[in-house]
């Protein structure tokens, strides 16, 4: 079944010849190691200037230098922000990749390109630019070690001519690029006059994309999901931190260890109010997460799959033994080798039940950055209240691209650090039994080491304890203490973040979560417009899922779940978690290619199902 | 007139009686080496006066690791994975820096599931007191080989381990922990003069302590039994303790009897019979552990001490209250932060 059929193909583009302003893709085709990241930012960042909605999205190679990478970024007066699979304007740098990334052209696309790589001769409905990129850079740069670094500059300047970028904003998004290296910041500009100049005198404008100024972005940020995390838990009170080197993941420690040394430092000893710590691997890093939690402090690691892997050992020791711990997992496809530096949601099921014995996890499904912020708040005070490990399921997309927000809110409720008794609360009780459930949630009361009481110590051991957190084998006693587990994941569920639901009682119904939800909003317009397909929406933000999730799912005939893996895996979550006679109206639109899902695919694959309904 | 004679309670210097130190019941077997091990922590943490509250215990799995419910029944203990308690423990000390850390591992959890935290673990110099109850198998899974046996020893089904044995001290001496020693758990005042040294001293404090499994490899042939061990010990000195408190004079001959100044102003006089032997050496040490494998002697006693070496909460500048309980007024910084973070994006 050939689903690109279904779509009305020109539906999208305009005419040939009329202008596109504020409504286009940008892809750069370079060789990873080649400085084109900067260049990137500079052009994302001037966009985001002159007040269009952008976003940028980086799509890179397993390797510190020589693979191809691709970076595109969309502008869209609209607001999309989910990547689009079309490209209207590529620069093509990379020899290995050209002729196929032309190849894979939509006609009247415009194609700027190293004049060696001589690509115009493989199309004759492109628009084709060619650039003597070599040329331009040597009286540039007159030291021949910098200029591989420096010729992708020159592109920055072609491309602001010919869609008439400011060049105000051009040089402002370079400078604030190289901070106080003053120097390197007037040679990069230099390069990037030498392309604009270039481009003036020699190219004719023949293509139709163009933007311009819009208002839409006052007062906004730009940021990566993994640096809002990383602020988002400064802010939380984060106090121990261990973490092992993983991408997506890494960014996330680095960046909160640069936050962290220049806030968290005690003003009066100069001391670190926090412990980071580089671990051997992921079984220590979650080892010291829940030492630590289990001692009161807040901690967390961040990882991607493999690491979750790992650390699926202790996390159902966690959850035994009640251990708060905050786990952050940048998702990325599979095993290492290969695509670990592509995106994906692949993760959700096999964390949500992570370890063995009977064990389940809230998770929190950030789709934002600034999400990824106001959940790393979250989660904590979720950890310390439910005395249990607690998951941000982040993804590559998210954690490693630029994404616009408003700026963070300052936190307005103080840290909740759940049910702990001290030695004053001890002597008023007399004592306290520690998985002894008092209020009916299901969470008990504990202490933590150090407590200066003789009633306060307790041991802590996995599946095999009483009340009192003594030893025992007791069948009975571990029915009932697994009971109040599960009666603290009904706690979980009225605790965790409840989905967004947009509903005006269509027959349709799209679930997404994380940041499926940007391709999914887009998708719903497509269908709106295109096909007059009304859609209902749910987002949903976190497992346990609330009652509201359950109730959408009822009161709509056909619901699609969108996800970005192969399996399902949030419809399998959900198909555990429901009525069996809405199980039914579930069907799954699924995306795994390693790329961020887009809207096209979405709603092509929605049409294919509702046509044969 | 008849009078009746209280005879005094039995306390030590911070006024606790011996019986707070125990724990509940152990259900090890019946003659089992960890359990003379648990008495002898009992009684180190009672000589010394350390306030029960202030310590925090860590276990693996195993019969070894089970022991940390056995002692100091009112002190927070966690009995973690096979293997992992160093991380845990870590994790625990970050948060609490107050804290004094008692680790009890065994030589199937230490020296093969948990070799790589163990090896990370010697190298941060955590302030830990980490005791490996080394019977050369694995107890809780009934009998088989731990990668602390020794060549050429015989499991009872017959099986004769044929590769190296993983010496743990040697490992800990070449990784950075900086009090090293190896003991018997039937070797009551050394083990005891080593543990309450091991109180005393602030830095990874690793005890390797022989200590036999009566159920499963305490038979002719191994060489980790009761009788093998007693006839192959050969003990590099004599160790004796002398707590910070109280003002015991000794007189020993400086010619034959080393000297060692720990963290708490406790010292430790190590009587040498090898005239040579300097503690403070890595070298030295490294020498004495390989000449005695290839004698056949299970060599104990202190190997080497380094006292006022930074450790790994040092070097990590801490604040010095425990990160745990920090108000939030020191951990959530002021709005101006944000904002400040806020204006560079934009
Ligand atoms: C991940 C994992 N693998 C295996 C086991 C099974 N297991 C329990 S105790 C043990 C060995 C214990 O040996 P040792 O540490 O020498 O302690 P001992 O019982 O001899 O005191 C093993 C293999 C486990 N609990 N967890
Ligand atoms: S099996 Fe061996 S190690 Fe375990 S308790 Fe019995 S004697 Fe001790």
């Amino acid at each position: 079944m050939a689903t690109t059929h279904i779509s009305p193909a020109e539906s999208e583009a305009a005419p040939q010849h009329e202008r596109v302003v504020n409504d286009l893709s940008i892809q750069v085709a370079t060789v990873n190691g080649s400085g084109s990241q900067s260049s990137n930012m500079v052009l994302l960042r001037a966009l985001f200037q002159m007040g269009i909605p952008i976003s940028g999205k980086n799509l890179f190679p397993s390797n510190i230098e020589g693979l191809p990478t691709w970076f595109t970024i969309r502008a869209s007066k609209h607001g999309w922000i989910a990547r689009r699979k079309e490209i209207d304007f590529l620069v093509a740098m990379n020899a290995e990749t050209g002729e196929e990334d032309v190849r894979g052209l939509d006609a009247g696309a415009a194609c700027v390109y190293d004049e060696k790589l001589n690509l115009a001769r493989l199309r004759d409905d492109l628009i084709f630019y060619a650039v003597p990129f070599d040329k331009l850079v040597a009286p540039v740069c007159p030291d021949a070690k910098l200029r591989k670094l420096v010729r992708n500059m020159i592109y920055v300047g072609v491309v602001a001519r010919l869609l008439e970028i400011d060049m105000g904003e051009v040089e402002r998004a370079l400078r604030k690029q190289f901070k106080k290296k003053v120097k390197a910041a007037d040679l990069n500009f230099k390069a990037v006059l030498a392309g604009y100049e270039f481009a003036e005198k020699n190219l004719e404008k023949r293509d139709r994309f163009f933007v311009g100024r819009m208002n839409e972005n006052a007062g906004k940020v730009l940021i990566e999901g993994n640096a809002a995390a990383a602020l988002g838990c400064m802010m939380a009170g984060v106090t121990v931190v261990t973490w092992y080197p993983i991408t997506p993941s890494s960014s996330l420690c680095e960046t909160l260890i640069t936050y962290m040394k220049r806030y968290r430092m005690d003003p009066e000893t100069g001391k670190a109010t926090f412990a980071i710590v580089q671990a051997e691997d992921e079984l220590a890093a979650i080892g010291m997460v829940m030492g630590a939690g289990w001692a009161g402090a807040r901690a967390m690691t961040s990882t991607a799959g493999p690491g979750i892997s790992l650390m699926a050992e202790f996390v159902g020791l966690g959850y035994y033994a009640e251990v708060p711990g905050v786990i952050f997992d940048i998702q990325r496809v599979g095993p290492s080798t290969g695509l670990p530096t592509r995106t994906a949601q692949g993760d959700v099921l096999s964390t949500a039940l992570l370890s063995h014995g009977d064990t389940k996890h809230p998770l929190l499904f950030p789709a934002s950055v600034g999400e990824c912020y106001s959940m790393a708040i979250e989660a904590f005070d979720l950890a310390e209240e439910l005395q249990t490990p607690i998951f941000v399921m982040s993804d590559l997309d998210l954690g490693m691209n630029y994404w616009m927000s408003e700026s963070f809110p300052y936190p307005d409720k103080p840290l909740k650090r759940g049910k702990v008794l001290d030695a004053e609360d001890l002597n008023r009780l007399g004592g306290f039994q520690r998985y002894k459930d008092v209020q009916g949630d299901g969470i008990g009361y504990r202490t933590l080491p150090g407590t200066n009481h003789p009633a306060a110590g307790y041991f802590t051991r996995g599946s095999g304890h009483n009340e009192d957190a003594l030893y025992t084998e007791k069948g009975e006693l571990y029915v009932r203490n697994m009971d109040r587990l599960e009666r603290k994941f009904e706690t979980a569920r009225r605790l965790v973040p409840g989905p967004v639901i947009e509903q005006a009682g269509h027959d349709v119904g799209v679930i997404a979560y994380g940041t499926t939800h940007w391709a999914a909003m887009e998708c719903r317009d497509q269908l709106a417009r295109e096909f007059g397909v009304q859609t209902d929406y749910c987002r949903i933000r976190a497992f346990p899922f609330a009652d509201e999730v359950a109730a959408f799912v009822r009161s709509h005939a056909r619901v699609y779940a969108v996800e970005q893996n192969r399996d399902a895996q949030l419809a399998g979550l959900l198909r555990l978690s429901l009525p069996g006679e809405e199980i039914g109206r579930l069907r799954s639109v699924l995306h795994y290619d390693g790329l961020p899902i887009d809207a096209r695919s979405i709603t092509d694959a929605i049409m294919t199902q509702e046509v044969g309904s | 007139m008849a009078t009746t004679v209280v005879p005094p309670r039995k306390t030590n210097r911070i006024g606790l009686e011996p019986a707070v130190y125990k724990g509940s019941k152990s259900t090890l077997c019946a003659g089992c080496g960890h359990n003379a091990i648990t008495e002898r922590i009992i009684e180190a943490f009672y000589e010394m006066g350390v306030e029960p509250h202030r310590v925090a215990k860590f276990s693996g799995i195993g019969c070894s690791s089970k022991s940390p419910a056995y002692f100091l029944g009112s002190t927070h203990g966690f009995n973690a994975v096979h293997g992992r308690m160093p991380s845990v423990a870590t994790g625990t000390l970050l948060a609490n820096r107050t804290l004094l850390g008692i680790g009890v591992s065994g030589d199937g959890d230490t020296a093969s599931i948990g070799i790589g935290q163990f090896v990370h673990l010697m190298r941060r110099n955590l302030p830990l007191i980490y005791i490996i109850e080394d019977n050369g198998c694995y107890g809780l899974t009934k009998g088989q080989f731990s990668a602390t046996a020794d060549r050429g020893s015989v499991l009872k089904n017959g099986v004769v381990n044929d590769l190296p044995p993983i010496d743990t001290c040697a490992l800990a001496i070449e990784l950075g922990a900086t009090y090293v020693a190896r003991s018997f758990s039937g070797d009551k005042k050394q083990l005891l003069a080593l543990l309450e040294g091991a109180i005393a001293h602030r830095g990874t404090a690793m005890l390797d302590v022989i200590s036999p499994c009566v159920t499963f490899n305490d038979h002719e042939g191994s060489t980790k039994s009761y009788s093998y061990v007693k006839d192959h010990d050969e003990p590099l000195g004599e160790v004796s303790f002398i707590p910070f408190f109280g003002d015991i004079m000794v007189d020993y001959d400086p010619g034959s009897t080393t000297e060692v100044t720990l963290h708490d102003g406790s010292r430790l006089l190590l009587k040498k019979l090898d005239s040579g032997y300097d503690p403070t050496s890595k070298v030295e040490a490294l020498r004495v552990l390989s000449e005695s494998h290839d004698n056949g002697e299970v060599i104990t006693g202190l190997f080497y001490v380094k006292t006022g070496q930074p450790n790994f909460l040092d070097l990590l500048n801490i604040v010095d209250e425990p990160l745990a309980t920090l108000p939030e007024a020191k951990v959530r910084p002021p709005k101006s932060a944000l904002d400040e973070v806020m204006e560079s994006l934009r």
